[in-house]
């Protein structure tokens, strides 16, 4: 795996997170048995997981264990057929997608969905779409300055870009909405280690600028270093929760996830 | 503009330019009153004054208007939001019929033309709504079948109602447009012709400030991605239906001023082909582009109701046996085939494509090896 030539710089990351969330402990987004399916298949089999404002809380497990689906119930892209998705207090389940975005789900779909025939400045104005686009230069401005490689190619069609700077394009477009949670699916997939290096430290940087953070990963080692907390799935179902220190430690997580 | 920031060292071509970019709907409006007032004169020289009089190019420049009408229209449905629309014809007809129903002694009802423009447009977009609601949820060729059955559907609900539309004879004898007690008619083609000019410079204008508004991004982004765009905080229903229903409401306008020149409205005018036609000459001209689909529908009319007859005569004329007893006009969809095929192999995007577009069909292979599918899998 990736994680072991990672695991130093791993190390200096724990000291500067504390365990438990800077600050408040109240409850940004929820979810209370939540069933989702596709047609017949039931995908999420009573999910219930909370995110506190200004957290990071990851998502772990194998594939199909529901962790794309979660993402979708409550970005709103899926509705759940049973059970809630609350985000600041109101019931969310059945809003849809569109309307999310502006009351402040931000979503970095999985496989990026880039525009990739628009450029990257165009890719990012679609982002703020909800916005006034008079209104927009301060965040171009900080996308610009989270990722410096794509203010240089600005002009560049998404298409072209490489695979981490896709990535990069996929969570700056999903900040241009000014999101107070952002959803990121596996925004570490296929880029190589110094990139996944790369993109864990911008994460941080996201989220200690206020950005709430709710991370599905499929490297499993480095996402329980960056959150605060982390639930494990397993098919449809959560199969552990906890800090991600006590994670980490867990004899099932290091068996089934950290390779050891 | 970018490149040259004092104005007063632009050339005037440079400044032209600038002023084109920066005043959009004045220069469409002044392209039409041009391109209107040398059409006639043009076809009075040799040879195009040979093929026919100056009075029948006028009334064909009106029929082609028709054509450009549902070109930019159709143009709005699949050229910007991405949408395969093969019934549009349906619309057309719709247009048609409620012209043939407001103003005609079949029914009684006396409506002027001028509101019946408005009123056609209004009832075909909310056709098109009723059609857009339970379809745009498809995607792609399963849209595609079924708009194709909303063509077929609506010619044939036509038909046989003949009770109310009398069936395959159709309704006839539909009052021409009056303007101020001037009476439009079929001697004197100018004033259609004027109209039609109004019509296309004005759709011209509203579809050019459509495209470059919130709407215009929000149907690039529906066509880019769907998903994509939803994330980004777009209704893609809505903009879906917008676009259908406002390429429907062009239609409809196309529908009542064929049927106010033609003062006949049946069944057998509205079918596939026309659908076909249309979508071939936004392919043609360059789907997205809105000038070029206008000249794309321009181009392709005048071949098909000028030069294929007068290539018959040319034909017959040399007394070459094989080619003397082809009859172009029958082979026109044939044709029509023909150079669709040689077009998607040779320029995909069309003969005036958007700029846009053509960087789209023209990515060379690297460009998209980054790309990763689109993945709407179940591993979640």
């Amino acid at each position: 795996m990736t994680a072991a030539p990672t695991i130093p710089n791993a190390e200096e990351a724990v000291h500067s997170r504390p365990a438990a969330a800077p600050g408040s402990h109240d409850v940004l987004l929820q979810l209370d048995n939540v069933h989702t399916y596709y047609g017949q298949i039931h995908a999420l089999q009573g999910i219930s997981l909370e995110v506190r404002r200004g957290e990071i809380v990851t998502l772990i497990g194998a594939n199909g264990a529901g962790k794309t689906t979660t993402l979708k119930t409550i970005s709103g892209l899926l509705h759940p057929r049973q059970g809630k998705v609350r985000f600041e207090g109101r019931d969310i389940s059945r809003t849809p997608a569109h309307e999310l975005v502006r009351a402040g789900i931000g979503h970095s779909p999985e496989g990026r969905r880039i525009f990739s025939r628009l450029t990257i400045l165009e890719n990012l104005k679609m982002g703020a779409f909800t916005r006034p686009q008079n209104d927009i230069q301060g965040d171009l401005d900080h996308v610009f300055e989270l990722f410096p490689r794509l203010k240089e190619r600005i002009g560049q069609r998404g298409g072209s870009l490489s695979g981490g700077e896709q990535q990069m394009l996929a969570i700056g477009r999903a900040l241009m909405a000014r999101p107070r949670v952002l959803l990121l699916d596996e925004p570490s997939l296929g880029l190589s280690p110094i990139l996944v290096q790369q993109i864990f430290v911008i994460i941080q940087e996201i989220n200690s600028a206020g950005t709430t953070i709710l991370l599905v990963e499929q490297n499993a080692l480095q996402a329980l270093i960056v959150a605060n907390r982390g639930y494990v799935l397993q098919t449809g179902q959560v199969a552990l929760s906890g800090a991600s220190a006590d994670l980490r430690e867990n004899e099932m997580v290091r068996k089934a996830y950290l390779g050891e | 503009m970018t490149a040259v920031s004092n104005p007063r060292v632009q050339s005037p071509w440079a400044r032209l330019r600038s002023g084109a970019r920066n005043h959009r709907s004045i220069t469409i409006l002044l392209g039409w009153v041009l391109v209107a007032s040398v059409l006639p004169v043009l076809v009075l020289i040799p040879p195009l004054s040979t093929f026919q009089p100056q009075s029948l190019w006028i009334d064909g420049f009106s029929n082609a208007g028709v054509f450009i009408l549902l070109a930019m229209g159709l143009n709005v449905v699949v050229g910007l939001a991405g949408l395969l629309d093969l019934g549009y014809a349906a619309f057309f007809a719709i247009g048609s019929y409620v012209y043939a129903f407001g103003d005609s002694p079949f029914t009684n009802v006396q409506i002027p033309f001028w509101p019946m423009l408005l009123v056609g447009a209004i009832i075909a977009a909310t056709l098109g709504l009723l059609l857009g609601a339970p379809t745009l949820r498809l995607r792609g060729d399963y849209l595609a079948i079924v708009t194709l059955g909303f063509g077929e559907i609506v010619p044939a609900v036509f038909l046989n109602a003949s009770s109310l539309t009398k069936g395959t004879n159709g309704i006839g004898g539909i009052y021409k447009p009056e303007l101020f007690g001037f009476k439009f008619t079929l001697e004197n083609p100018v004033p259609y012709y004027i109209t039609m000019v109004a019509i296309l410079a004005v759709t011209m204008v509203l579809l050019y400030r459509l495209q470059g508004s919130r709407l215009g991004r929000a149907w690039m982004a529906v066509r880019e991605d769907e998903l994509a765009a939803a994330s980004s905080g777009i209704n893609t229903i809505t903009t879906k239906l917008l676009a259908f229903a406002l390429g429907a409401s062009t239609a409809g306008l196309a529908g009542v001023f064929a049927t106010s020149k033609l003062t006949f409205v049946g069944p057998g005018q509205f079918g596939f082909q026309v659908s076909f036609t249309v979508l071939a000459m936004v392919v043609l001209g360059g789907m997205g582009n809105i000038w070029g689909v206008a000249t794309g529908a321009f181009v392709i009319y005048t071949i098909q109701a000028v030069v294929l007859k007068e290539l018959n005569q040319f034909f017959q004329a040399l007394h070459v046996p094989i080619l003397q007893s082809i009859d172009f006009v029958q082979y026109q969809y044939l044709l029509y085939g023909i150079a669709l095929v040689a077009m998607m192999l040779l320029r995909p995007e069309g003969l005036f494509p958007s700029s846009r577009r053509r960087q789209e069909l023209h990515a060379t292979s690297d460009d998209v090896a980054d790309v990763p599918p689109p993945t709407e899998a179940l591993d979640a």
